[in-house]
């Protein structure tokens, strides 16, 4: 088989990622079912969308009807931490040629962790190793949720509470950003941007009060952040 | 949502997802940054994965008992297995087990 070698490569390489996403996306699967939202939308989502944290809010801009500029703009700022990670990319993409639009679009948090970390072999073809990498993470995800997806309509059982995975998912992250950050404003910022709107403003509307109220207070006390 | 306004929301947050990775790749040839930009870089994901959490809590009834005590509870539980156990599956999972348990039998 052409490329053995890489494929054999990047699937030792995914392991800890098959994990992570096929467990994580079954809990996607599984509440956006719980919803009695069509168990299909989670395969379709996990195609074209393919962001994780994006596709667990997703499922509270179905549930309150957002509109679609709003869903665009929470969507930016939900993402934009991903919008960094193509700069350490710019020079490993350079030679991908026609794998590059693929690779970008699959570059998740998880994804660019194991192509920043792990040293190249050479004897590799690299871009073809990028490739079967992204693609088999994004297989995990695709099958975790699509199980999920059909698990979940197919097997009644009290799915009370299990929204809450939305939540543990974001403190986790939360405490994984402040071990990067060391700096406990941004968490207030963001702390009373929300609690703010969450008691003003109506449901629909509430992500996108508190990013822009998020913004407005960051770049007022931008000084006091930077010297932290 | 309707079906219908499923599939146009499933488009546009294909399409922004696709424009916030391909960002650094159609903007910034170099590694340099606009000073602005680095730092909604740095902070911004802080802000907005605290304002997710309280986002996601957004329809628990407040002025009514419990008054999100559950919620609450389960938010510094999965917090604190975090801390201590350092996996986010595990923590993740216990944590959305807890909360269910406190929301179906208490």
């Amino acid at each position: 088989m052409k490329y053995k070698k890489e494929i054999k490569k990047a699937f030792e390489v995914s392991i800890p990622v098959m994990m992570g996403y096929s467990v994580l996306g079954f809990a996607f699967g599984l509440l956006l079912v719980s919803f009695d939202y069509d168990w299909y939308l989670a395969p379709l989502m996990s195609i074209f969308i393919y962001a994780g944290a994006l596709q667990f809010v997703a499922i509270s801009f179905f549930n309150v009807k957002a509109g679609f500029v709003d869903i665009a703009i929470a969507s930016f700022f939900v993402n934009i931490r991903q919008s960094f990670y193509g700069l350490s990319l710019l020079k490993r993409f350079k030679k991908t040629g026609k794998l590059k639009p693929y690779l970008i679009f699959g570059l998740t948090d998880e994804t660019y962790a194991l192509l920043t970390t792990i040293k190249d072999d050479e004897q590799l073809k690299k871009r073809w190793y990028y490739f079967f990498l992204t693609a088999f993470n994004q297989s995990y995800w695709f099958i975790g949720s699509t199980l999920g997806a059909i698990v979940g309509s197919n097997i009644k059982f009290d799915t009370a509470g299990l929204e809450f995975s939305l939540t543990a998912l974001f403190v986790v992250l939360c405490i994984e950003q402040y071990k990067n950050l060391q700096n406990i404003t941004p968490f207030i910022i963001g702390l009373i941007a929300s609690l703010f709107s969450l008691i003003f403003i109506p449901s629909d509307k509430m992500l996108i009060v508190s990013i822009i109220i998020a913004l407005i207070m960051m770049f007022t006390f931008r000084k006091k952040i930077e010297n932290d | 949502m309707t079906n219908y306004e499923i599939y146009i929301a499933i488009a546009v947050m294909t399409i922004v997802n696709i424009i916030t990775r391909a960002f650094p790749f159609l903007f910034f040839r170099k590694n340099e940054l606009p000073s602005y930009i680095s730092f909604i870089e740095k902070f911004f994901p802080a802000i907005i994965m605290t304002i997710l959490i309280v986002y996601s809590v957004k329809d628990v009834e407040f002025s009514l008992f419990p008054y999100g005590l559950k919620e609450l509870g389960a938010i510094v539980f999965t917090a604190i297995l975090h801390i201590i156990l350092k996996n986010y599956l595990v923590s993740i999972f216990a944590g959305t087990i807890f909360y269910m348990f406190l929301v179906q039998y208490l």
